[in-house]
């Protein structure tokens, strides 16, 4: 039976040590566990990042995208948050969490789900500058080759 | 049909969703296009170079040969920037 995943789209941030824990907990099978903590960065004069995102949609894609994880790998679990909303510089964006008996199952699907994730969620980053003037985020062709290695 | 926009071609077009009842030769995601771009100068603006525009139905990831019909959800957006 593969992991059943943890998926939660929120404005709020979250507590990796708590969802750290919560992976954890009540179980002794876990042998290693790999995190992808993404962080909002101040590039260019960079004031803040809004995050919009397509409800319903997101939550499935992202619920299909770690599915797909824990078929590929022998997971105990595995947590996908993601915020959406005004996020400053330093604020934590998004959070993957995977957990299993050995460090390869671990680490791949971590890479793999920020790989998919970023190709494959419905969500759009605009940045506000400090002078006033905003733009959209334009999709890099590095991330759908990130993404296209773990085609099958 | 319920139509949803978001980021610039939400921007574009001016409204984040709408419902219409496209004619009855719009059978695809780019009939669909083709038939919203006619709508307003938002909506051909945001229209203005397919390739940029990326479509959903009900959902789920289509492409423009993907079939459309009463009662769908369809929603157009950029290529997506999370993560």
């Amino acid at each position: 039976m593969p992991a059943t995943p943890t998926i939660r789209v929120q404005a709020e941030p979250f507590d990796v040590g708590a969802e750290t824990a919560a992976l954890q907990a009540g179980r002794t099978d876990v042998g290693g566990l790999a995190s992808f903590l993404g962080i909002c960065r101040a590039d260019g004069g960079l004031a803040a990042m809004v995050l919009e995102h397509y409800p319903g949609m997101t939550e499935r894609a992202l619920t299909r995208i770690a599915e797909e994880a824990c078929a590929r790998w022998p997971l105990t679990g595995c947590t996908v948050i993601h915020r959406h909303g005004r996020l400053l510089p330093g604020d934590p964006i998004v959070l993957v969490l995977t957990a299993s008996a050995h460090r390869v199952a671990a680490l791949e699907s971590c890479a793999f789900l920020i790989d998919w994730l970023k190709t494959k969620a419905p969500f759009w980053k605009r940045e506000e500058f400090a002078g006033g003037g905003a733009r959209w985020v334009e999709a890099k062709a590095e991330d759908d080759e990130a993404a296209a290695r773990w085609a099958r | 049909m319920k139509v949803l926009y978001f980021a610039w071609v939400r921007q574009k077009v001016g409204t984040a969703e709408e419902d219409v009842a496209p004619p009855e030769e719009v059978r695809d995601v780019a009939g669909l296009v083709g038939w919203l771009a006619g709508r307003s100068p938002g909506h051909a603006a945001a229209f203005a170079d397919p390739r940029q525009v990326r479509a959903a139905v009900n959902q789920d990831f289509a492409t423009p040969d993907h079939p459309v019909r009463a009662g769908d959800e369809v929603a157009f957006f950029p290529p997506v920037t999370g993560g």
